[in-house]
């Protein structure tokens, strides 16, 4: 087994929680019916962005070809991207956990004696729990996408990648305002409030001495930083304040800029089923001499975190096409029953099931590989084809086999069981011989009527499972 | 998906592989499904030998033990007659899993592919290759339709189902809310994930009872082990003595649509 590392510092909620969480949430009809209905408009949004399945299928294996060919080179673009950027004038930095990535991002504030930073929309800063830190370090983080904004107001975490507030009413943000943006009176106007959040955005991105952002995709071939959004906060983050840091995982990386549109269209269309998002920037350098505007630094932070684990893994490697759309979310039955929160994680949904236990490890994130019922719908529309329900299997079994030396994964055997698997094996031997197992089901149909009432989880919704009187087996012989 | 397969030749034989679910807790439905095969002129040959696909360890991270259970299940289909499942899950299995379970073993790769070629789910046999157009002989009624995911995405027969029953012109099919959606099974997930696996199976029976149909029919069995359950324990909670959704294997619904067992 793995050496377990030091735990993070992070506020992660352990796994052991998530049942729990889960069940808070399934027995709150307000939030059942709320997530439903924020599932199903978004789902309806996708599907009215690809009336045609064919082009869909075509554009999903373009999609996932660009993405494997790009992972495939991984190590020379990553060299190349540093190259570049740094030939255009962009510091690139290298962290292999967050702490590292903090410590970065903190050091570049601090040089520049910095108390804000305005924040465009960053799931890697949420990952690294950036806030948190810059907060401990005296300096102000305040995120400027409307929705990472009413989180933050709401002292709570995203929880979706895209739509962060999806869990919010209008009511609950209404009141949020009213306690905490000073001499607002409460509207439930959604236009209103709106206008409030741009108002107080406006003038910190003008008092703002760092503005930090993500990266959709990290062009090698030219060294250019991608960035997707709606709301026109990316490009004021990344061009008023005088310091643009932009951080990313090391996956986010293609060699050519030709790659981006198609993946680019998958993305837009995926995530919020628009055809292309309002806003899309491409990040090349920081402000040349005779230049009005942008800042006067830029920086890039490549984050590791756990991605070369699954990276190292041909299987796990899929993992990491990811583009970060949130479909996978958006039409998964469990995602729509529990929402973001209860998973724990910073990624909810089935990616993060898929890529949270290489951040985390097994050991914090066991079981959420087990709330899964395989449906097969994040596979169906995720837009570079991950096998989702194929990695959710692999990590069961990394997951629930007996620990071994030289493990794929940080973690492997931490949900291992001696019962659990003395059991599988008991299974297996029965129903690997066709006399035991003529015996076995024998003996469940002739004494159905011992079958106790209560089978614990089962009986939980359900009425008792009992093996008919005759099995087919007996009722075919009986009819000769 | 299946519709490639119209050019099959019409068999003489098949193998019936019924699953571990059928042959204990749905027996009547493997009876149905082998009658209404029969009646098409079929010799059915049910190797007694057979136990389970493998699917339970194999979806819950147990592989080893999903591969010994495979392998048994190998042997038992010498001829090179097709395969027909009465479930779109475990024809899932067999058709896209084994030759995966078996990767590492060229032997039985070999065969797992050689048999997942002409492994059939039930309703896509009976469309696709025997060109089965049921004849309806019942009276006006209501049905729901529930296809499983297996089906539905790893098979793509979530339209032969459809299309056998639209074949019976007194039966009018409901269209149900959120029909792609998964009713919560998903074998040990269901145990092992209680309280999602209940609010997902219990959305699952209010929208197959908002249809007002009389009956709810699936290929499969898993499905409705946890469909019908949860429909009967409803009704015991609120004190409903008739079951307020009824259901069960599409080929039981077909053969007594169809004239019965003569």
């Amino acid at each position: 087994m793995s050496t377990p590392q030091t735990p993070h510092t992070l506020h992660f909620m352990p796994s052991a929680g998530f049942r729990a969480r889960a069940k808070d949430v399934v027995e709150n009809p307000f939030l059942r019916k709320s997530f439903r209905g924020a599932m199903d408009f978004l789902m309806s949004k996708r599907a009215a962005q690809f009336p045609d399945a064919e082009e869909l299928e075509s554009l999903r294996s373009l999609g996932e070809r660009i993405r494997q060919y790009n992972l495939a080179k991984l190590p020379t673009l990553l060299e190349q991207l540093e190259a570049n950027l740094t030939k255009n004038g962009i510091n690139v930095h290298w962290a292999e956990t967050p702490e590292e990535a903090n410590a970065i991002i903190l050091g570049i504030c601090q040089k520049h004696s910095a108390r804000l930073m305005v924040k465009g929309k960053s799931m890697v800063s949420e990952e690294i729990e950036l806030n948190h830190a810059a907060e401990a370090a005296g300096i102000g983080a305040l995120e400027s996408d409307m929705g990472e904004y009413i989180v933050q107001l709401a002292h709570e975490k995203p929880s979706h990648i895209i739509m962060p507030a999806i869990h919010k009413t209008k009511e609950e943000i209404a009141k949020l305002f009213a306690e905490n943006v000073p001499g607002v009176a409460y509207t439930d106007n959604v236009d209103a409030l709106i206008q409030i959040g741009r108002n107080v955005l406006r003038q910190k991105f003008l008092e703002a001495d760092i503005g930090l952002s993500g990266v959709n995709f990290a062009v090698a071939e030219t060294g250019t930083l991608c960035l997707v959004e709606n709301e026109g906060n990316g490009r004021m983050c990344t061009t008023a304040p005088p310091v643009h840091i932009a951080i990313t995982g090391i996956e986010k990386i293609v060699e050519k800029l030709e790659h981006v549109p198609p993946l680019l269209s998958l993305l837009t269309r995926s995530a919020t089923g628009q055809n292309i998002s309002t806003y899309f920037n491409m990040i090349s350098s920081p402000r040349k001499p005779g230049e009005k505007d942008g800042p006067n630094e830029v920086h890039l932070v490549l984050l590791d975190n756990g991605r070369s684990q699954a990276y190292a893994d041909e299987q796990l490697r899929k993992t990491l096409q990811c583009i970060r759309c949130g479909a996978c979310m958006n039409h998964c039955p469990v995602y729509t029953r529990i929402g973001g929160h209860a998973y724990g994680t910073t990624y909810p949904g089935p990616i993060g099931k898929i890529i949270s236990p290489h951040m985390l490890g097994l050991e914090a994130t066991a079981t959420m590989a087990t709330a899964s019922s395989l449906c097969g719908a994040c596979g169906e529309v995720c837009p570079v084809k991950i096998p989702i329900p194929e990695l959710l299997m692999r990590l069961r079994e990394e997951s629930f086999s007996a620990p071994h030396a030289n493990p794929a994964m940080r973690g492997q055997g931490a949900g291992y069981s001696r019962l659990v698997s003395a059991i599988w094996r008991a299974w297996a031997a029965v129903y690997r011989s066709p006399g035991l197992y003529r015996l076995a089901t024998w003996a469940g149909s002739r004494f159905s009527w011992l079958m106790p009432a209560n089978q614990g989880a089962w009986t939980t919704v359900r009425t008792p499972l009992k093996p008919a009187p005759k099995r087919l087996r007996d009722m075919l012989k009986e009819r000769g | 998906m299946s519709s490639a397969r119209t050019a099959t030749p019409r068999p003489t034989d098949i193998y019936f592989f019924a699953t571990c679910v059928v042959d204990q807790f749905f027996p009547g439905a493997g009876m149905d499904a082998i009658t209404l095969l029969e009646r098409q002129g079929i010799r059915v040959h049910f190797p007694d030998e057979q136990t389970c696909c493998g699917q339970p360890a194999y979806t819950s991270g147990f592989p080893d033990e999903a591969r010994k259970v495979a392998a048994h299940q190998l042997t038992l289909f010498p001829e090179a007659w097709p395969v027909v499942v009465p479930s779109g899950s475990c024809a899932g299995m067999m058709k896209h899993h084994y030759p995966t379970l078996f990767a590492r073993d060229p032997v039985r790769k070999a065969q797992a592919e050689a048999l997942s070629a002409r492994v059939y789910e039930l309703t896509d046999f009976l469309v696709n290759v025997l060109n089965f157009k049921p004849e309806d002989c019942g009276s006006d009624c209501t049905v729901v339709l529930h296809t499983s995911c297996s089906a539905r995405r790893e098979m793509g027969v979530h339209l032969t189902g459809r299309q056998l029953l639209g074949d019976l012109v007194k039966v009018t099919v409901a269209q149900q809310d959120h029909e792609s959606e998964c009713c919560g099974f998903g074998g040990t997930f269901s145990i092992k994930q209680p309280e999602i696996s209940g609010a997902m199976v219990e959305d699952k029976v209010k929208a197959l009872k908002a249809t007002g149909a009389e009956r709810v029919v699936s290929a499969d069995c898993g499905c409705l082990m946890n469909i019908l359950g949860h429909a009967a324990w409803k009704d015991a909670q609120e004190g409903r003595s008739t079951p307020s959704l009824p259901g069960e294997h599409i080929a039981s619904f077909l053969l007594r649509r169809t004239g019965g067992a003569q």
